[in-house]
């Protein structure tokens, strides 16, 4: 029925992680299932035990978002927010992501670029994870092993964050650009 | 070093390209740092600072055979990356499929309005013709 649409993750140089999916659905309505909060909170929900207890998405350029999840035997919290910084529907969506962790860990930050592509009625979707800026990821890694392992926790963050994002990138071809 | 700390320095260390190389080539067969260095437009101390953060991540491991010290890949350590990267992987795979009931269900909707909104206009496109 679903052909070959598992996601892929992929890591690619200086632009950090990759991950593709495919869906099959018209690019219209995969934006709205990605964009409307109604639609939002049926199946960004990360794994089994969390409970999504805040969904804000202001999808427009310096509009606001925030997902807060709750896990239910231990009641500890997760939350993510940001703003976007491009919004061109139904192709394209870019936006920082803050991911707090908890009390007492630092939060980690990284942009966010989703772009979704068309073809015969299925939509494949990309989400590319990097640091805001060349300098920023330089920064961190300029300093040796300690800036480097913030650097990759950083992407780890990303890739946790996309873990309850579910973001599907956005590419029109199938093949990585890394 | 806690799991969560081996896996942010593994991280760390393949964050490189010049790393992942060296890693793809120590897959096919160990290599001394000379041959290692052969490839790349690097002097040899360079490799020697990437082999270390590769050492240091439990990536490599490097023997003390005479003055060769080849080094060798350790695939434990990796496999440990790999484990995570799926676990992550499949979380994003089951809101994805979550993701595929959403859109089915969008789908249909729009289907039934369609169909309704044929079944409003028909009659009406008639008459709107006959004038």
């Amino acid at each position: 029925m679903y052909h070959d649409r598992t996601a892929t993750v992929t890591t690619h140089g200086d632009r950090g992680v990759v991950i593709t999916r495919a869906f099959d659905a018209p690019r219209r309505l995969v934006f709205a299932a990605m964009s409307d909060p109604a639609y939002v909170r049926r199946w960004l929900l990360g794994p089994p035990g969390w409970e999504m207890t805040e969904c804000v998405n202001d999808v427009r350029v310096g509009g606001a978002y925030r997902h807060a999840w709750r896990h239910t035997a231990t009641g500890r919290e997760l939350v993510m927010h940001g703003v976007y910084r491009e919004v061109e529907p139904p192709r394209r969506v870019v936006r920082t992501e803050v991911f707090d962790l908890g009390p007492g860990m630092p939060p980690a930050e990284q942009l966010a670029t989703l772009e979704l592509a068309e073809a015969g009625g299925r939509t494949t979707a990309t989400i590319t994870l990097s640091y805001a800026s060349k300098a920023a990821r330089d920064a961190a890694l300029a300093s040796g092993m300690e800036r480097g392992a913030a650097a990759s926790y950083d992407r780890l963050d990303g890739v946790l964050a996309e873990l309850f994002a579910g973001q599907p990138a956005p590419t029109t071809d199938s093949q990585p650009k890394g | 070093m806690s799991d969560a700390s081996r896996l942010t320095v593994a991280f760390a260390a393949l964050a490189d390209p010049t790393r992942r190389a060296i890693l793809d080539r120590l897959a096919v067969r160990e290599a001394s740092v000379m041959e290692l260095a052969e490839p790349f437009a690097m002097s040899q101390p360079a490799v020697s600072k990437h082999l270390k953060v590769l050492e240091r991540a439990g990536l490599i491991s490097r023997g003390r055979e005479g003055r060769r010290r080849p080094c060798r890949i350790e695939p434990a350590a990796l496999a440990e990356v790999d484990a995570w990267i799926e676990r992550c992987r499949q979380t994003f795979e089951a809101n994805f499929r979550r993701l595929d009931d959403v859109l089915d269900e969008m789908k249909r909707d729009e289907k039934v309005r369609a169909r309704a909104d044929e079944r409003k206009r028909g009659p009406r496109a008639d008459q709107g013709e006959r004038r």
